[in-house]
């Protein structure tokens, strides 16, 4: 063989080589993004897909009241499906890459875990600082402390309280008085049954609503301490008075007051069924006044909606003025990149987004309402006076349980009430889970 | 040729870069895994180890015991369905239909083609009972039956997901089983059918055994696949009602990226990955039985 062709051949295999293994490198290589903690370049804010009543406000403030924080640092909102949401913080919590303000996670147990590990801001101590603390609705404020071991580790861009929404004109035409108890309720749920009405619309798909009647009877007949004990250890769900909350709502849901199919009924479809007078009562938050509030999804009309407490239970403990109360899909702001800058933009919003929230989308925020904004219905008046009335709040369900207890309450909650899962399997599923982490 | 073959240093060329890439992108990760089956915590807080205490609650952890008696269950039903429902299709395309088979052939395995989410999505509008009924259930209703809520409860949610599966997957397997079957020579089919063999006879003495390696690699596919069944179960049923239909490889999931238990959620990837070793050793073993017998 000649020695050029040779030459060739290992020139060739040598290239061969060199050119997988470059191919490798660069396959192996990562880039340069992420990981890194200097002083962000934006104030960019990672919010859930469903949500936008939060990120269209400060796109608004961003424009207006907060110009001149934006152009000294840009907002910027990244957007990721809910369902995502606790992996993608997970990711970036360990590059060290959380953005200034993100949507800090599903459950309040990954923001806790968060803040132990130094990725939060103290976010009490900058608003101290940059004088605005005071622009915190006080019982807001108490909220986010009860769900975060007495730590202020969220900003409060929803405040809402929960109760039942009924619709004013079924229960007139059923002759029925706005329930005060429990029992009262059941009877008013007998009426609308037997007159052809769903009593309650509720969504199986997420679970929680049906959670919340267990947590609600629970505050009534345990006092707003049952489930602090279960948290601390001292009660379990699975003690006899515990089950038996949950054997109420199983009750509710095998006289088939829930409708057909409830576990595939979704968040939007329940919303639909009481704004189109198909069920006479909806527990909800008072977020849901944003619905109530657009004729194109009221069919009702606002004047037909009305909001009660969650009735008594006959000797309980608790009262009917501790409503469940949360900040939605809690906000934090990130440890790393927080500096003058975000600092600015923080003030502003501790300022103005209450006002704008309230004005352009009827949203109740724990922000202080420094602009006067008429009531956008009766419902909306009442909601709002009984927050700023309420005196002590209670949480719900699953907000002192682990993500996986969380999971867990609220993916079995459709088998509670179609009689799949026994009250008492429920409970005993949703505790051991507890136990596990 | 045979001097570069036969040239160590081109062979360390030629096979070392393909190594350490698979070496990098399948053998680490793995090592890299079991070492986690023996930590705890998350990216957040940090790992520590934890000696056997991910193996001890395994052993204990009832919805471990429930997601993998629902992956086996799943896999042997869904697996003899999909190698079954195949076989008889391609019976079908061979002996009946012949030359006339390409347009069922087509439509038979177009479901194959479909993404697992839209497949999803179309038999929970199928089987769906509010917040309108579904076709089965308007069915139902015709014949004047009551609806069933068939998402509501975990036994009928299971036999919903096994009907989507063999559905999703049996035109798949008629087209390799179909394979098999065209290479029968005809001689053999032509003089057992002049002895007297027809119809079922001719089917379970010649047919059978002559396509018996061809299905026992259709089995191994399928039981390979339907033990790690992930997609599907998500896009129907996301693993409720409860945990109802959870397999493990979605109890793996949630455990690491739901619950940041990425320590226990490796060592459940490591009782799958003993799953399908077991089995796939069960199966080669009868194969290469069957086969020297045929």
């Amino acid at each position: 063989m000649p020695h050029r062709t040779i030459r060739a051949r290992r020139l060739a295999l040598t290239s061969a080589g060199v050119m997988s293994l470059a191919l490798l490198a660069t396959a192996c290589g990562g880039s340069n993004g992420g990981g890194t903690s200097a002083a962000p370049k934006d104030f960019t804010y990672l919010s859930v897909t469903e949500n936008t009543t939060t990120r269209t406000a400060l796109t608004t403030l961003s424009t207006s009241t907060c110009k001149a924080e934006n152009d000294a640092l840009p907002l910027k909102v990244e957007t990721i499906p809910q369902a995502q949401l606790d992996q993608k913080l997970q990711l970036l919590a360990g590059q060290d890459a959380l953005p200034p303000m993100f949507a800090a996670g599903n459950a309040p147990a990954l923001t806790k875990q968060l803040a132990k590990g130094n990725k939060v801001a103290d976010i009490e101590l900058e608003l101290k600082r940059l004088g605005v603390l005071d622009q915190l609705e006080p019982a807001a404020v108490s909220t986010i402390k009860a769900l975060y071991g007495g730590k202020l580790m969220a900003l409060p861009y929803e405040y809402n309280i929960e109760g039942i929404f009924y619709n004013k004109k079924l229960f007139q035409e059923n002759g029925i008085a706005v329930p005060g108890t429990w029992d009262e309720l059941l009877t008013a749920a007998d009426k609308l049954n037997a007159k052809g009405v769903q009593p309650f619309s509720a969504s199986g798909a997420q679970g929680w609503p049906l959670t919340r009647l267990i947590s609600g009877y629970l505050y009534r007949s345990l006092g707003p301490d049952a489930l602090d004990k279960v948290d601390a250890g001292t009660a379990k769900l699975t003690d006899p008075e515990y089950v038996k909350a949950a054997e109420e709502v199983a009750a509710l849901g095998k006289k088939g007051y829930f409708g057909k199919g409830v576990g595939s009924i979704d968040y939007d479809t329940a919303m639909n069924q009481f704004l189109t007078g198909k069920s006479g009562m909806f527990y909800m938050g008072s977020w849901a006044l944003a619905n109530i509030a657009d004729p194109k999804q009221n069919k009702v009309g606002t004047e037909n909606v009305g909001f009660m407490p969650f009735p008594a239970v006959k000797g309980g403990k608790g009262s009917i003025d501790q409503y469940p109360s949360n900040i939605g899909l809690a906000v934090t702001l990130g440890s790393k990149s927080f500096g003058d800058k975000t600092g600015a933009w923080v003030g502003c919003i501790a300022k103005n987004f209450g006002s704008t929230a309230l004005k352009d989308h009827g949203t109740i925020t724990g922000f202080k309402v420094n602009t006067p904004v008429k009531d956008t219905s009766e419902v909306a008046g009442t909601v709002r006076k009984t927050i700023s009335g309420s005196k002590q709040n209670v949480l719900w369900f699953e907000a002192l349980f682990s993500t996986k207890a969380t999971t867990i309450s609220n993916t079995s909650a459709p088998g509670l009430v179609n009689g799949s899962i026994s009250p008492e399997k429920f409970m005993a599923t949703v505790q051991d889970a507890l136990g596990s982490q | 040729m045979h001097r570069v073959l036969g040239d160590r240093r081109a062979i360390m060329i030629l096979l070392g870069p393909a190594l350490l890439l698979y070496t990098l992108i399948m053998l680490v990760p793995m090592v890299w895994s079991l070492g986690y089956s023996f930590t705890k915590g998350n990216s957040i807080e940090g790992f520590t180890g934890s000696g056997l205490d991910n193996f001890t609650r395994l052993l204990d952890d009832p919805a471990v015991h429930d997601a993998l008696w629902f992956t086996l269950k799943y896999a042997v039903i869904v697996t003899a369905g999909q190698v079954i429902a195949g076989y008889l299709l391609a019976l079908l395309y061979v002996f009946f239909l012949k030359k006339a088979s390409a347009l069922i052939r087509t439509l038979a395995f177009f479901p194959v083609i479909l993404p697992t989410v839209a497949v999803g999505l179309l038999f929970q509008k199928l089987f769906q009972v509010a917040p309108q009924p579904g076709p089965v259930n308007s069915l139902l209703n015709a014949f004047g039956l009551e609806s069933i809520d068939f998402f509501g409860n975990a036994g009928s949610a299971f036999w919903v997901l096994i009907i989507m599966d063999i559905w999703r997957s049996m035109g798949f397997y008629a087209v390799l089983l179909f394979a098999g079957l065209v290479d029968i020579p005809d001689e053999v089919l032509e003089s057992a059918r002049l002895d007297g063999a027809s119809g079922l006879r001719l089917i379970r003495h010649i047919v059978l055994p002559l396509s018996l390696p061809v299905l026992m690699s259709s089995l191994i596919f399928s039981i390979n696949g339907t033990l790690k069944v992930f997609d599907s179960v998500v896009a129907l049923t996301n693993g409720g009602p409860g945990n109802g239909t959870t397999p493990l490889t979605l109890y793996m999931f949630q455990s690491s990226f739901t619950y940041s238990e990425y320590g226990y959620g490796s060592t459940i990837a490591l009782l799958l990955t003993v799953v399908c070793l077991l089995v796939s050793l069960a199966v080669y073993r009868v194969s290469r039985r069957d086969n020297t017998e045929s």
